[in-house]
Order: C-alpha cells, then sequence, then structure tokens
C-alpha cells in the first residue's frame, strides 16, 4: 500500500490507492504513451538542435545567398556583378578539382580545391578553424582540409597527401583542420550518398592554385550574398546573362545549394516524421486508455453510486476519474522527455557523423517539454473523457442496484451450425463476444494497433532493403564509374577497356543544363545513355528497366513535379557547356525512379543537341576484382579520369551512413512498437480478468479447474487477438503508406514494399506478448480468492 | 445541520412538524421489454427526531421509496416537500447539494471504498460539509475506537456496516436513510448495527428511516409502515418501543 502525505483529500488517496492496485496496466498504458512522447522529444529535439546549430552557422559563417560556376571570366566581372541590384556582397574564387593520392589508400579520391584569399578571410562562406592555422601566403603548397576527410583518414596538420593538378603530382600540406557552410553535408558531385573517405574539400592560397589552373586573374566560381527582400530569381536571371559569356554554369540559389539543399530535406523529414509517428502512438495510446478506463470503470459503478449518495457532485466524480488519466498520462510525458532527450542527444552524435558545424549541440527546449507534457495530457483527457462521462451519467439509484444479469442467447454460431456440439467453455466465449460485439471490436482494434505499428517499425527495413536493391543491384549494374576531367572522343572507350581488369564498359555523356518549364526551373546533369543500357540502367519502381526513346527527356516522376511537366510536354534545356545551344525538347517519358532528381536522353540524341560527334564523358564498366589494385594504379596515373566511383565503396557508405542513421531510429521504432504491442495485449486481458473473476470463480466453486477456467478466459483472448492479426497489418499497411507519402522528397522515393517474414514477425511478436500477458494474468487467475470474490457483493 | 435547514438561501415558509411530506409517489420502471410498478401512489411522512421503520417483503417498493427521499432517485408521478423545496422538480445539482448536506446513506452492502481505510472513508464525508463530526468520534459511537486504520477487507460484515453508519453520520445530516442495515449481517452482529442506529437517533436527534424485511425490527421504531406491491398496506405505532438488544429474531 502507498505511504499517505497527511494532507492529502480523500478521494486523491482513493486515487493514488487505485492507481497503485491496476499498477501493472498503469504502466503498461504509461509505457504506450511515453513511447509517442520519446519519439516527439527525440525527432523534434533533434530538428530543433539541427535548425539552431545551421542558422547560428549560416549567419555567422556569412553563407552566400547564390552560387554560381563558370569557365572562366576576367577578375572585372566582379565588379559588375556587384551592381548587379540587389547584390549585397560579391566573392569570386578560383575552384578545381583534383584527383588525390592518400597515404595508405589504394583506390583514388576526389578533391575539391578552393581558393582562399591572401591575408584575409573570405567574404562570404568564411571558413572555421577547428584545429592547426591558416595558411601561409609564402608556401604554396600548403592547404586547409575538410574535417570529415581528415577524420576518416586520421590525417592531422602537418600531414601530407599527393594531387593530380592539372597533370602534374604535387605534395600537399595539410595546416589546418576546417569547417565550411557550403560542405556542411559533403558529397562530391553526381554521387548519391556522401563518401568521407574518397571526397575532400580543401582551400589553398589564390595565388597558387590560379597559377596552377591557369586562371591567374580571373575567377570561376562567383558567391553573392543579397540584400534583404531581394527577388533571388531576378538576380540570377541578371547573372546569368552577365556570365554566359564565360561559361557560366547557371546560378543556383542557396535552397538548391547540395549541402543546404540535403540538410533542408533532412530536416523536413525530422518535422514529418517527429509529428507523424509520436502522433499514430499518442492516438494508440489515448484509444487503449480509453478502453482500459471504460472497463476500470465499470467495476467501480457501485463505489461511483456510493460516491453520489454521500453528495459527491457529478463534476467531482468525473474530476476524480480523469484524474487517474492525468497522472498516467503524466508519469508517461516525464518519464517520454527524459528517455527521448536521451535518445535524442544520441540521435545528434549520429547527425554529426555526417554533417558537419562547429558547434552541433544538442538542445532540449524548455517549450518543447512543456509541449509534449500539455499534449500527452490533453490526449488523455480526450481517451478519458467519453468513459469518465459515461459512467457518471448513470443515475445513482441504478448503480446501486447490482448489474441487471446480462442477456445472453444463443450465439448465432450455435443456431448457424447446430450439430456443431460446442464445448461449454466454447459455448461461453463465444457468447460473451457475441454479446458484447462493440467491446470485443474494441479489444480486437487496440490488438490490431499493436500489430499495426509493429508492422510499420519493421516495415522500414524492408523498405531500406528495397531502396538498396533497387539502386545497388537493379540499377547501378556496373562495377565502377569512370569520369573523365574533360568531355572526350569516343574512342577513350577503348583506352578504359584496355586498363586492367576491366571486362566490359557502357559509354555515358553527362552535360550540365537548366531544365525550364515556364517559370520553374533546375539546374542538373542531363545523362546520355545507350538504347538499352546494360550497366547504368533506369529501373522504374513498377515497371522495370526502362528504354532510352529515339528522342526526347526521360525524367524521374518527382522532378517531372517540380517542374510541373507531364509526358508530351516540352521543356527549355539550356545547355551549360561548350556551345551553349538552347533548345525544346520534349519529355517522352517519365520514371518513378527512388533517387534523387534525374533526366536522360538516349545518347544519340544528347549528341545531336549539342551538336556534337561522338562524346563521352565517363564510361560504366565490370571488373575483374583480381585486378583491382592494377586498376587502381593505373587510374590514378591517368590525368584524363578525374574520378572513379566503386559501386561496392557507395554501397558500403550507404550503410555505413544512412543506413547506420535509418536503422538506429527503425531499431528504436520496432523496440517501441513492441512496448505497444505488450501494453495493449496486456491491458485487454487484465481487463477481461477483473470483468469476469466473479464468474469464473463461481465457475471454480461449482467444480471446475484451473485449467477449463483459463480456457474461458484465454480462449476469449486467443479469439480477439486472432481477429486482431489481419486486421492490423490492413492498418498497418494503411499507416506505411501514409508515412511513406510523406516522406517522399527530391532525395528518396521509398516504395512500402513488405516482405511476407515481416508480417510473420509482427504477428509472432503479438502473439508472443499475448503468451507472456496471458501467463501473467493466468497466474492472478491461479491465485483467484474464490471466497473474498464471492463474498463482497457487486 | 442537524435541523431542517432550508436546502437554497431563500427563506420560506417550513413546517417545523415534518421533515417530509411525500404525497402520491409513483415509480415506474420500463426495463427492456419489462414495466415495473415499483410505487403505485405512497404517501408518506417523517417528524424531526423520529425513527421509522419500513417494513415489507422484497420487491414491495421499499428501497425505491427510500431512494426518492433521498434524492438518489425521481418519481415518475406525485411529490416529495423536503424543508419547504419540492425534490421531485430539483435538478441534478440541487439533489447533490441536497444529499450532501442534509441525508445520510447506509447501504445494505455497506458501498465502501475498499481502497479507504475506516477513518478516510469517513473524512471522505467529513471534507464535504461545514461543521462535520471528527472521523474519529463518528466512529467511537459506533464503537470502532479501536478500528480507525484497518482496510474494509480487513474489517467484519458488521464493522463494515457500522463504519457505513458512521460515514452516514460524520456529516450530522437531517435524516438517516438506511436500506436493509442488517440485510447482509447475523443476528449478534444485527443487533450491535442497530443498536449504533438506535444510539444515532437519541443521542443525536437524528431522523432515522430503516428499511427491513424483517418484522422484528419494528419493535425498536417511534412508527412502523407497512409497504405491499408498491402501496402502504398500513401504519401502525407500535405500544412499546423497546431498545434494540432485546429485539428477538
Amino acid at each position: 500500500m502507498v505511504a499517505m502525505p497527511a494532507r492529502l483529500r480523500m478521494l486523491d488517496r482513493k486515487l493514488l490507492r487505485d492507481l497503485w492496485a491496476m499498477r501493472a496496466q498503469a504502466v503498461a498504458i504509461a509505457a504506450v504513451m511515453a513511447a509517442g512522447v520519446t519519439m516527439f522529444v527525440a525527432y523534434f529535439s533533434n530538428f530543433d538542435s539541427l535548425q539552431r546549430a545551421r542558422a547560428a552557422y549560416y549567419d555567422e559563417a556569412r553563407f552566400a545567398d547564390v552560387f554560381a560556376t563558370l569557365k572562366r571570366a576576367p577578375s572585372r566581372i566582379e565588379a559588375r556583378l556587384a551592381a548587379v541590384p540587389g547584390v549585397h556582397a560579391v566573392d569570386t574564387r578560383v575552384v578545381a578539382d583534383v584527383t588525390l593520392d592518400v597515404p595508405g589508400m589504394s583506390d583514388p579520391a576526389a578533391g575539391h580545391l578552393i581558393s582562399m584569399p591572401e591575408r584575409e578571410r573570405p567574404r562570404l562562406n568564411d571558413i572555421y578553424l577547428r584545429r592547426g592555422r591558416w595558411l601561409d601566403a609564402a608556401r604554396p603548397d600548403e592547404v586547409l582540409a575538410s574535417e570529415l576527410f581528415c577524420e576518416s583518414h586520421g590525417l592531422n596538420p602537418g600531414d601530407r597527401l599527393g594531387a593530380i593538378i592539372n597533370g602534374r603530382r604535387r605534395e600537399l600540406t595539410i595546416v589546418g583542420i576546417v569547417l565550411s557552410p557550403e560542405y556542411v553535408y559533403a558529397i562530391a558531385p553526381g554521387e548519391l550518398f556522401p563518401d568521407a573517405k574518397r571526397y575532400g574539400v580543401f582551400w589553398m592560397n589564390r595565388r597558387s592554385l590560379a597559377s596552377a589552373f591557369d586562371m591567374e586573374g580571373g575567377f570561376n566560381d562567383v558567391s553573392l550574398e543579397l540584400a534583404s527582400g531581394t527577388s533571388s530569381p531576378d538576380v540570377i536571371a541578371t547573372v546569368d546573362r552577365l556570365l554566359e559569356p564565360y561559361g557560366g554554369g547557371g546560378a543556383v540559389p542557396r535552397s538548391l545549394q547540395i549541402s543546404a539543399w540535403t540538410l533542408d530535406n533532412e530536416l523536413t523529414q525530422l518535422q514529418t516524421f517527429g509529428l507523424l509517428v509520436p502522433a499514430i502512438f499518442l492516438g494508440v495510446a489515448a484509444f487503449v486508455l480509453h478502453i482500459a478506463l471504460t472497463r476500470a470503470l465499470a467495476l467501480q459503478r457501485s463505489q461511483i453510486a456510493a460516491l453520489k449518495a454521500l453528495g459527491y457532485s457529478n463534476a467531482a466524480i468525473a474530476w476524480h476519474y480523469v484524474k487517474w488519466a492525468l497522472i498516467i498520462a503524466g508519469v508517461a510525458a516525464v518519464s517520454g522527455v527524459a528517455i527521448g532527450a536521451w535518445v535524442g542527444s544520441i540521435f545528434i552524435g549520429i547527425y554529426n557523423a555526417f554533417f558537419r558545424f562547429p558547434t552541433l549541440a544538442y538542445h532540449l527546449s524548455l517549450g518543447l517539454v512543456l509541449l509534449s507534457i500539455a499534449g500527452t495530457l490533453v490526449v488523455a483527457a480526450l481517451g478519458a473523457q467519453s468513459a469518465v462521462r459515461r459512467a457518471v451519467r448513470v443515475p445513482p439509484a441504478e448503480a446501486m442496484r447490482p448489474e441487471p444479469p446480462a442477456r445472453y442467447r444463443r450465439s448465432i454460431v450455435e443456431s448457424r451450425w447446430r450439430p456443431l456440439r460446442l464445448s461449454f467453455a466454447t459455448r461461453m466465449i463465444v457468447r460473451t463476444l457475441e454479446r458484447q460485439p462493440m467491446k470485443a471490436f474494441a479489444s480486437t482494434i487496440g490488438i490490431a494497433f499493436a500489430v499495426a505499428v509493429l508492422f510499420v517499425g519493421l516495415a522500414f527495413m524492408d523498405v531500406m532493403n528495397v531502396l538498396i536493391e533497387e539502386q545497388f543491384n537493379r540499377t547501378m549494374r556496373q562495377d565502377a564509374t569512370l569520369t573523365f576531367a574533360e568531355p572526350r572522343s569516343g574512342r577513350a572507350l577503348h583506352d578504359v577497356a584496355h586498363l586492367p581488369g576491366v571486362l566490359e564498359v557502357e559509354p555515358m555523356r553527362t552535360v550540365p543544363a537548366r531544365i525550364r518549364a515556364g517559370t520553374r526551373s533546375r539546374t542538373l546533369a542531363i545523362t546520355g545513355l545507350t538504347a538499352m543500357p546494360r550497366l547504368m540502367r533506369v529501373i522504374d519502381r513498377t515497371h522495370g528497366p526502362v528504354a532510352m526513346p529515339p528522342d526526347g527527356l526521360v525524367l524521374s516522376q518527382m522532378l517531372g513535379q517540380v517542374l510541373g511537366v507531364a509526358e508530351g510536354d516540352t521543356l527549355r534545356v539550356e545547355v551549360l557547356e561548350g556551345r551553349r545551344p538552347v533548345h525544346d525538347v520534349p519529355v517522352a517519358a517519365m520514371v518513378d525512379d527512388a533517387l534523387g532528381l534525374q533526366a536522360y536522353m538516349r545518347l544519340e540524341a544528347l549528341h545531336r543537341l549539342l551538336r556534337e560527334g561522338d562524346t563521352v564523358s565517363g564510361t560504366a564498366l565490370t571488373m575483374d576484382f583480381a585486378e583491382r589494385d592494377r586498376f587502381y594504379a593505373a587510374v590514378k596515373a591517368m590525368p584524363a579520369i578525374a574520378g572513379v566511383a566503386m559501386r561496392d565503396t557507395a554501397l558500403q557508405n550507404f550503410r555505413d551512413t544512412m543506413a547506420e542513421h535509418m536503422n538506429l531510429s527503425i531499431f528504436i521504432n520496432v523496440i517501441f512498437a513492441a512496448i505497444i504491442a505488450f501494453g495493449v495485449v496486456y491491458n485487454s486481458a487484465r481487463v477481461s480478468l477483473s470483468e469476469r473473476s466473479r464468474e469464473l470463480a463461481s465457475l471454480r466453486v461449482l467444480g471446475f479447474t484451473r485449467a477449463e477456467i483459463s480456457l474461458i478466459l484465454l480462449g476469449e483472448i486467443a479469439i480477439l487477438t486472432i481477429l486482431a492479426l489481419p486486421l492490423g497489418v490492413a492498418i498497418g499497411y494503411q499507416m506505411g503508406r501514409l508515412i511513406m507519402a510523406q516522406f517522399t522528397n527530391e532525395v528518396y522515393r521509398l516504395s512500402f514494399v513488405v516482405k511476407p517474414a515481416t508480417i510473420a514477425w509482427a504477428w509472432l511478436t503479438v502473439i508472443a506478448a499475448t503468451i507472456v500477458s496471458s501467463l501473467l494474468v493466468r497466474r492472478r487467475l491461479d491465485r483467484l480468492d474464490l471466497v473474498a470474490v464471492l463474498k463482497t457483493p457487486e | 445541520m442537524t435541523s431542517t435547514a432550508p436546502l437554497e438561501t431563500s427563506e420560506s415558509v417550513v413546517d417545523t412538524s415534518r421533515v417530509f411530506t411525500a404525497r402520491g409517489i409513483t415509480k415506474v420502471y420500463e426495463m427492456g421489454e419489462v414495466r415495473v410498478e415499483a410505487l403505485r401512489g405512497v404517501d408518506f411522512d417523517l417528524a424531526p427526531g423520529e425513527l421509522v421503520v419500513l417494513l415489507g417483503p422484497s420487491g414491495s417498493g421499499k428501497s425505491t421509496l427510500l431512494n426518492i427521499l433521498g434524492g438518489l432517485d425521481v418519481p415518475t408521478a406525485g411529490e416529495v416537500i423536503y424543508a419547504g423545496q419540492n425534490l421531485t422538480t430539483a435538478d441534478e445539482a440541487v439533489l447533490t447539494t441536497y444529499r450532501r448536506r442534509h441525508i445520510g446513506f447506509v447501504f445494505q452492502f455497506y458501498n465502501l471504498i475498499p481502497s479507504l481505510t475506516a477513518r478516510e472513508n469517513v473524512a471522505l464525508v467529513t471534507e464535504l460539509v461545514d461543521r462535520p463530526m471528527p472521523p474519529e468520534d463518528a466512529l467511537a459511537l459506533v464503537g470502532l475506537g479501536q478500528r480507525l486504520d484497518h482496510f474494509p477487507a480487513q474489517l467484519s460484515g458488521g464493522e463494515q456496516q457500522r463504519v457505513a453508519i458512521a460515514r452516514a453520520i460524520a456529516k450530522q445530516p437531517a435524516v438517516l436513510l438506511c436500506d436493509e442495515p442488517t440485510g447482509a449481517l447475523d443476528i449478534t452482529t444485527g443487533v450491535v448495527v442497530l443498536e449504533a442506529l438506535e444510539r444515532v437517533n437519541r443521542e443525536l436527534g437524528t431522523a432515522t428511516v430503516i428499511i427491513t424485511h424483517n418484522a422484528a425490527i419494528a419493535g425498536m421504531a417511534d412508527r412502523v409502515v407497512r409497504l405491499a406491491d408498491g402501496r402502504v398496506a398500513g401504519v401502525e405505532t407500535p405500544s412499546g418501543k423497546v431498545g434494540a438488544r432485546e429485539l428477538q429474531w
């Protein structure tokens, strides 16, 4: 029994003792609610922390608003850019992509070099020095290196690495480890997943970088800061016109800068996830609370009547029972916030692995804590209110009388199948279920929700596997993708085919372009492929491999949505390379693909568009892995090759970073879903026991064995569970599709594909929860004090 | 609070010689397919300080009448006047106040709150009113001064019923309504419970209505009202009122 403080009102004492008496049930309900609160707090505190870190960093580092790359422009253009209306500040740079030779790694890595002004810090996109020192203007081979790259190789200030710069190998010395707002999320161009080991960003003295790439007195990259209230599309249009003669690659606003865009997508995803999953959990909790309280109140019928007779008002009694729910919810909210803060701080650690800020501190705001607690209390009160209202509304005189014996009748099963001759216990079970179909239905729904949340939690593993299967087995069938530094004649393919270990090659031609549909536009790469690619395939999630039509573009359905176009519409394609032709090109087909925003064309059609001959910019290839090291060595020695992307490392990266993160949240989802499943099932079983204890005790007195009465009670639970299993999968399927619909964005389109094994696991878990709950209840049933149960009136 | 204080603050002409005046009480229950006429035009009066036994077989309508007098139920027809106030037209809030300030209930099955001790069950009521009797005094009055901190499950039936009586009288009600208070008890225990009721009636002057199907209890009444089949079958005033201890059954 609970020890009571002296000055506690009697109804509150009753409240605490009643709760203590049903503590197992209360804990089960609280656990369900706490699971919801934990998810909410974990996701939202991460959202909040990332958003704060981002806002502070962008602001502090003067992260630019518009970015553009070009071939080469003379320095005087900088003044003209600064004069564009709405432009507040301009920073020009020299940038270059190089192949790196990192000590201890046989395959080549890609390096992105960015110029640093001598004797001052960059005007925009300032970098943050984590360790080491700034560059010495007198030493041309010093670089500052991005933190993630250095971490993944264990590089420290003072370490050296080789780089193929404009065809010549140079030794660079790392003097400082830095962060940049442009590379919070560092991903190599054209890659789908970040690879900290194979993509590094470096800052180098402008003079030495410019001289290496013949950029003295010019620049090939520009960042703009806009005055507040300036429309970026207008500025972008002007900047593009200005830079066009200099090989401008099309300016992009900050929202489409790759790092900022990925971070935005991640934040949006966190936000939707942080709302949707907890909403489902809390909804289930409210429902369970409602059922539990309705049944508990039915057992308190005569006590409610006595309180009324003593002069307690309906409002006082209702408040008393609502407090049951509020206390349970309060405990749930507080523990949910505590666990959520803990889980959230673990999540933040994982974000740190691929989003880099100078400081990414875990922040749990008071507002979020209060919102979680208030939200939980409101949900609990909603769950409780109808149950309480119904119980309190019963006229006292009626409640004083024992409930009239429930009106049973022969069940439909019995009258339909008369020759069936059901056993006595089965008859009792069937009649009970049929007498109160709504009650049975409510219990079934409760258990079905348990199946559903578990099913959805587990299904995410399938979803990730399907994504991996689609991307790494069906789409990318090549072992490696080579990219040339410059587009080359198709004959280059023969050279690649003769590299050590190469078995099969397939040409690829990618060209940067801006695609316009009316006012909407995107700057991206159009990939030219053979008519029916064998290695680098285009896969539609429902229809499989897609052939390249002789003419026109094949777009990701998502890109079609972004641009607001459909099959048959015409797009304006502005090529941002070479002679920069502009053409109207029809959309020949849309493909429902899984990743990114893609635009493809038949190789020959792309050549026609570019008015060029047989040209390739890269190749997909398969290889004999026994020759791997010789292959790498050869590739590193060829200046014409800008980079090589291996499928197995990409897959490894995906598993390491994205999948690690996803798997943790999936794991937590599954744990909480299991808690819900157990909480719901245990509650149903306990409620049935308290409702039936008198009846069951009477049967025991009449000579029934424990096994026989257990059969009656547990048989009922078993039937409800069996009904709930398929229903739960149906509900879960809808929930999963709802979540998936929210999950769809420009980065991912996940397919809600569920393997039969997942359904089996969800079912087995709920069946296990049912068995454990039944055993716990069975133990109580065995200890049923027959005399006490029968002596007390109902 | 022992006298018939008005229900509402408004002053009205009150017939101080009557606690209750009930006229033509009729109660019909519709229970699904069955229609039960529990009361068919019952008249009933109760004087201050009076101890009345309502006698009748089960199903005669005693409990229904008691519930209506206590404001737990409303009649289908007829009226009940308490201290100048018509209970039959009162709403739920007024009836709650009425029960809270003026009525003490004792039920056949005690209806104690199982999660509260004897003292706490009494305190449950004393918290509701302005000038209650201390719970300990109320329990001492029914002879349970030594069992204050026991839970209902730790008390015998007779003890539980005496806690219920202490709970009913602790708020110093004008009327004590007892529904088969000894119905679930054996003779010896029943007598102890009746003694407690008798003592409360005598020492506090609380008007008391006891309903029972046990004719022997009638001996301790100032007046006996017999109910049969929902009607008053007779009213008698026993010549020699005896103490509860001398009752025989």
